[in-house]
């Protein structure tokens, strides 16, 4: 059992008491306000701080407190610190970790709290990625989609059409354009394309919606996992390159995106699909004269969307439901995703902001660096199908990353991938919606 | 046979050179790592040592997070967790030795069972107490979890210790007149000088490089630990900021590097002193 399934166990059994007990208390009924950020990088906790500090500045009898968190730990300290009823008041996370604590009752609905403005700058599509059950449970406010990361001397050398956001390669274009890119000198092999897969199951999933798949599907009110032609033509894209045509490197199937980079840099690798948020370490480890270029990624021919749509989990920003002091914590969110400052947090983490008029902001409004590229794929961002889905994280862990990895490295073909996938995903699901 | 035994020794050489340096590999990478360049880092063709040596990956790191003040925090914890656990160790091994009962028997199987409870089991109870207790985010409280959570493990080592100190010499000292404590003290003690070094180190380690409990119980910045302060150089889907990463943890090792080079001494010098009675 993984530490997030045994620490959940374990809360469960340890919230009796506190319940019981019922002395736990409101955490900030005085003194500042905390705010937990997992904001990482330095331009990004710059701005986060400075934010803060103008809040204070303002705002002097609701002041808030800057809380440093880590993506690494940030579930299983939020679990503890909500079973111990000492949770942050305004609360940094992933849209895909908010359903366990949504359903756990520990985040406030922010249906009644959230400002009209606000609401509005937001679309439509993207408050549905943080509403779970009904209840909307965080605001969206950065996300981090998947662009084609390329060396622009490779691409041109080998005259393959570059792509646009109005007219993205098609998958079948993709492949073409791979094995185009892929060359062999003696011992030494050029690839096309590098996949990163150490995580295979996000962007194996959110890939599926551009060719109209979502894995994820919503049957008499409950989730269930389905894995037809329309889910599977990506991973057997992934698959097919790997292991038939070889345009894509095996060896970068077991890395994270950032282990890809030096033989980027090297030329070993034309394309990298990456997350765009990437884009900051690439800027920043490129040797001199390397020229990159961000490219959307394929669309799914015949697909809804044109099939350029893609499955996203934004950050969020969420209310304790404990704090007594929800109202003021909305507005410090408010303040936060003002279109202003969605825009310099946009700019200091290198991701997409959420709002209209954020989007709009010259100073992301560049080619510079990739940032256009990103801007203009933002109105394709969907709700990533897993968003919602209970037992999620416990599939993804123990059934779909092991299996996907296995299909992706040979091992294994698609009907074993599949039943992998389904039958044992939806035991798992059925477990968590008796 | 001489021939026979150099060669022998020849080898023995060789394969702790090889372990030595299997050993330190880790170590000389990080050193590596913390001084390269962000295009360096970038680079494919990794290379020992730095093409072109750079301080910026300890500017960024100790500009971005507050790591002498975390560095402060895990000496002052991983001191104090080390020094109260020998402490209440020291005596409460020499009784489970000295004095058999089926209470100090049970006492070390207990000792062994405690050492099978998960973190993640303890942790959500052991908030709720130090709530209570009004020692979250206190280094008091992470000073408290670090001795109970050190205390069965140095138990268990300085038992071996103590069962190895003759008791005929706390006879001897018994017939010249020392009474039980003058005995613990004077004679006892300086005998177990190797055992409390290693029982020190331990604890100390131990409480340095501890993760969990300090990101759980700490929440103030300026209260976080170096452990809870490293994982803030990762960002989600593994991204990593490697350069300042590798600083960050370079600075976070060289202490217990340290405490070892300055204990490791007195662990060998310590084994027999005081053993020999006039």
């Amino acid at each position: 059992m993984r530490r997030r399934d045994f620490l959940a166990t374990t809360a469960a059994a340890a919230s009796a008491p506190a319940l019981i007990g019922g002395c736990a208390g409101s955490p900030g009924d005085s003194g500042p306000l905390e705010y937990l950020s997992l904001a990482w990088q330095k331009e990004s906790i710059e701005v986060n701080k400075a934010l803060v500090a103008e809040w204070n500045e303002r705002n002097p009898s609701v002041k808030v407190r800057y809380v440093q968190g880590a993506w690494e730990s940030v579930h299983d300290q939020l679990l503890t610190s909500f079973e111990g009823g000492e949770a942050p008041d305004i609360i940094h996370d992933e849209a895909n970790d908010l359903t366990d604590f949504a359903h756990g009752g520990y985040l406030a609905d922010l249906r009644p709290l959230l400002p009209e403005d606000l609401k509005s700058q937001i679309s439509r599509a993207n408050w549905e990625t943080a509403t779970i059950a009904g209840g909307i449970y965080g605001v969206p406010f950065l996300h981090d989609p998947r662009v084609l990361i390329a060396n622009r001397k490779l691409l041109e050398e080998s005259g393959v059409r570059m792509p646009t956001v109005g007219r993205p390669w098609s998958w079948g274009e993709f492949e073409d354009v791979a094995k185009e890119l892929t060359r062999s000198r003696g011992n030494s092999r050029t690839y096309g394309v590098a996949w990163s897969m150490k995580e295979p199951v996000n962007q194996s999933v959110n890939l599926t919606m551009s060719t109209g798949g979502a894995v994820f599907h919503r049957e008499r009110g409950k989730d269930v996992i389905r894995f037809d032609e329309a889910d599977y033509g990506v991973p057997e894209l992934i698959h097919r390159q790997v292991n038939e045509d070889r345009t894509a490197s095996r060896s970068t199937l077991g890395m994270a995106g950032s282990d890809t980079l030096p033989g980027f840099f090297a030329g070993r690798y034309a394309i990298v699909p990456l997350n765009f948020s990437f884009r900051q370490q690439v800027q920043q480890q490129a040797p001199d004269g390397f020229e990159w270029v961000t490219l959307p990624m394929p669309a799914g021919r015949g697909a809804p969307g044109g099939g350029q749509f893609q499955g996203v989990s934004p950050q969020t920003l969420s209310v304790s439901q404990d704090t007594s002091r929800k109202k003021a914590a909305m507005a410090f969110i408010a303040f936060m995703t003002r279109p202003d400052h969605m825009a310099r947090l946009a700019e200091g983490d290198w991701l997409v902001p959420t709002g209209r008029e954020a989007l709009r902001d010259p100073a992301l409004n560049t080619d510079e660096h990739g940032w256009s590229t990103g801007l203009r794929i933002a109105s394709d961002l969907r709700a990533s199908p897993v968003l919602g889905v209970r037992g999620y994280p416990e599939w993804k862990d123990k059934v779909a990353t092991p299996a996907f990895q296995e299909y992706y490295a040979g091992s294994i073909g698609l009907r074993a991938l599949r039943d992998k996938l389904v039958d044992d995903g939806n035991r798992i699901l059925a477990r968590y919606q008796r | 046979m001489t021939t026979r035994s150099g060669t022998a020794r020849a080898g023995q050489y060789l394969a702790l050179v090889c372990y030595l340096v299997f050993l330190a590999f880790p170590l000389l990478w990080l050193v590596s790592t913390a001084f390269k360049s962000p295009q360096e880092l970038g680079s494919v063709d990794a290379s020992w040592l730095p093409h072109d040596p750079s301080l910026d990956s300890f500017t960024a790191a100790f500009g971005q997070q507050p790591l002498a003040r975390s560095a402060l925090n895990s000496l002052i914890v991983a001191s104090c967790a080390a020094a109260i656990s020998v402490a209440i160790a020291v005596p409460a091994a020499y009784v489970m030795v000295r004095y058999r009962s089926a209470v100090g028997k049970a006492a070390t199987g207990w000792i062994l069972v405690s050492q099978m409870f998960p973190f993640v089991l303890v942790i959500i109870p052991l908030f709720l107490v130090l709530k209570s207790l009004h020692l979250i985010n206190s280094l008091t409280g992470l000073v408290l979890v670090y001795v109970v959570w050190n205390l069965p493990f140095a138990l268990w080592m300085l038992q071996g210790y103590v069962r190895a100190v003759p008791a005929s010499l706390e006879e001897a000292a018994a017939i010249d007149g020392c009474g039980r404590l003058r005995t613990l003290l004077s004679v006892v003690l300086p005998l177990l000088t190797p055992g409390l070094v290693a029982t020190v180190m331990f604890s100390f380690v131990t409480a340095w490089n501890e993760f969990f409990f300090a990101l759980v119980l700490l929440k103030s910045p300026e209260k976080q630990t170096m452990s809870v302060i490293l994982t803030h150089f990762i960002g989600a889907e593994g991204a990593a900021d490697l350069g300042p990463l590798a600083a960050a943890a370079l600075m976070a090792t060289l202490p217990s590097l340290l405490f070892f080079a300055l204990l490791q001494r007195r662990l060998v010098s310590g084994i027999m002193s005081g053993a020999v009675k006039g």
